[in-house]
């Protein structure tokens, strides 16, 4: 099988030259029995090496979710690259029940390579799959993520998001002196780019559901004012200019549409924004806070946080028709951002449970059978954002005083965290698929 | 000797009252004061009241002035957690500025609420807003014109003060009254 790795032009019009820092990640927590899997170093046909060890990138990957525990290399008792050079039982010794093996080899004349990858079950002694893939060298991170992916499915028998990207923005600097950046970078926090820079708050990204386009709360006008920019050519513009708040633009998950935060008559409501006919419909009415819109998968029905009983509670309203507008959420002191998984029956929120409680976590309430899991317990979780295939929530939170990105799987089992070298760094927003 | 005393003691209380002015008012008592020192001959009685009556007067002016420009320096008012009505112990300073702009109506105003961070950015966002509407509704109702208020909510985006302490919180939840742009 062969395939050519496409990779997304993404951002490459960067406002600031100034790369800022890489996210470090840092494994907090995974499950106890997390499946061994080897994976060899990939040999190199050509003459220096390539930046990128392809077979580490997959490594990390796996173990970062936390259900794989792949084997050190020092324990490796052969080193295979391909077929004929698989011995079972050497893998068999070490208790592994997985190999990845791979070699790299230059295509003469160019930038290009071929990645040649096979994949083993242990157990059954039989490959697989094997697959080549070509692609520049710059590439050789993005094939390792494809890799990984792709491992990560047979397994599974769920989709990887290790191809995926995230948005987030970063804050740094002295009280009153401060500089706002929105980022965009691998999954992992790798290969960060900053999309804007700016000396007034930056909030809110959202991707559009073709990762084209990124929308995005900017006071750069010293009023919050929504923007849509393309990330490919960096172009963007102002779509929103109301007195008040504007703010927290999703686009419909069918890109028609982009839903916000208006406060505009008085008090902030949720309003739906038709992006081809630039209609502005108003969704919710009332005097009190309206806010943190989500849509549903239908596109249909829209999940919004309102204060109108006291204390924020999630709401369900109808985009079509209007109608009353559902409450979601009873048991909590506050209840807020919520966004439904997937299955549209999970949903993903902030909670306080209590008054007396006092910490803001993340937690999943099933609609149907009104339970609640909490995920987390660090204190001052803000803006879940669910990977495209519903295996993990990023969120911000704060760590040591200083704002970090984390990351926990929808069982809770498997949690890992992105912290910043420098500043705080806040509310991710994962990408759809990509590829 | 016992006289001499008693003069003492009097020339102190008298001390003691003008310092106590002294701690309220900013402007120069000694000043204010000089006329009661030249006491003299001749003026009639009915002048002299005039006279001090005059004085006090210019006296309340100046104290209220000061107190004026007291309140109008003061531009930031805090709230309690979740809460978005100002404390009832800044109405006198927020009257004291919607008259300031009711006098002069070219001057234009920007109220710029602020949340804590515990919660989501949004709804603090939210918070922000009616914090600082609650604000410039007190300042219409008290004279001020609708046209010359700005509010903009900032959220939880720009804290006063670092820290995830209750001291920090209580300084990030306010509204900040600034000249427009």
């Amino acid at each position: 099988m062969m395939r050519k790795v496409m990779t997304l032009v993404l951002g490459l019009l960067v406002w600031n030259a100034a790369q800022a820092a890489e996210l470090n990640i840092e494994i907090t927590r995974g499950v106890d029995n997390p499946i061994p899997i080897a994976i060899v170093p990939f040999t190199w046909g050509g003459g220096l090496p390539p930046d990128e060890d392809v077979a580490q990138i997959i490594a990390n990957n796996l173990e970062q979710v936390g259900e794989f525990r792949p084997l050190p290399r020092a324990n490796m008792l052969s080193l295979p690259d391909e077929e004929a050079e698989v011995f079972y039982r050497d893998w068999r010794i070490l208790a592994q029940q997985y190999l990845v093996i791979g070699k790299i080899n230059p295509v003469p004349g160019g930038q290009m390579v071929e990645v040649q990858w096979e994949f083993f079950d242990i157990n059954r002694e039989r490959k697989v799959m094997g697959e080549v893939l070509t692609g520049s060298i710059s590439q050789l991170r993005d094939i390792a993520h494809e890799i990984s992916d792709v491992v990560y499915e047979q397994i599974t028998a769920r989709r990887g998001a290790f191809s995926t990207k995230i948005m987030y923005v970063s804050a740094e600097g002295d009280i009153g002196d401060m500089t706002y950046r929105l980022h965009l970078a691998d999954y992992d926090g790798r290969r960060s780019q900053v999309l804007l820079e700016s000396p007034e708050p930056i909030m809110s990204p959202a991707w559009s559901p073709d990762a084209s386009q990124i929308a995005y709360v900017s006071f750069e006008t010293d009023l919050p004012r929504i923007y849509i920019q393309t990330l490919a050519t960096g172009e963007r513009r102002q779509v929103t200019n109301f007195s008040g708040i504007n703010s927290s633009p999703v686009w419909s998950p069918d890109g028609s549409k982009l839903a916000m935060v208006l406060s505009k008559d008085g008090s902030p409501d949720i309003y739906v924004l038709d992006l081809a006919t630039d209609q502005l419909r108003r969704l919710t009415d009332h005097p009190r806070a309206e806010t943190e819109p989500a849509w549903s998968m239908d596109s249909q029905s829209v999940l919004f946080s309102s204060d109108r009983t006291g204390q924020p509670q999630i709401y369900k309203v109808d985009v079509n028709g209007g109608g009353f507008p559902e409450r979601l959420t009873f048991d909590c002191f506050y209840c807020a951002k919520g966004q439904f998984l997937p299955d549209g029956v999970k949903l993903v929120h902030i909670r306080r449970a209590t008054r007396q409680d006092n910490s803001y976590s993340v937690a999943i309430l099933n609609v149907e059978t009104s339970r609640v899991i909490t995920l987390t317990d660090t204190a001052l979780d803000e803006s879940p954002s669910v990977a495209p295939n519903g295996s993990m929530i990023m969120f911000g939170t704060t760590y040591n005083g200083r704002g970090v990105l984390d990351a926990v799987s929808i069982d809770g089992r498997v949690k890992f965290r992105l912290p910043s070298p420098q500043g705080d760094v806040r509310e991710p927003s994962w990408s759809p698929y990509l590829n | 000797m016992g006289t001499q005393m008693n003069t003492i003691l009097r020339t102190t209380a008298l001390a003691l009252t003008i310092f106590g002015l002294a701690a309220c008012s900013s402007t120069s008592e000694t000043e204010d004061m000089t006329p009661v020192a030249q006491e003299s001959q001749g003026e009639s009685a009915a002048a002299r009241a005039a006279r001090l009556e005059q004085e006090r007067l210019e006296r309340e002016r100046q104290e209220q002035q000061r107190r004026e420009q007291a309140a109008l320096n003061t531009t930031v008012f805090y709230f309690d957690f979740d809460v978005a009505e100002f404390q009832p112990s800044d109405r006198e300073t927020l009257v004291v500025h919607a008259r300031n702009l009711a006098s002069n109506p070219n001057s234009r105003i920007r109220l710029e609420g602020h949340a804590d961070e515990r919660g989501t950015r949004e709804y603090n966002l939210a918070l922000g807003e009616r914090r600082a509407n609650s604000i410039r509704d007190f300042l219409i109702v008290n004279g001020a014109s609708r046209n010359q208020i700005e509010t903009v909510s900032y959220g939880e985006e720009q804290p006063a003060v670092r820290g995830q302490t209750e001291q920090a919180y209580s300084q990030n939840r306010r509204v900040e009254i600034k000249p427009a742009g």
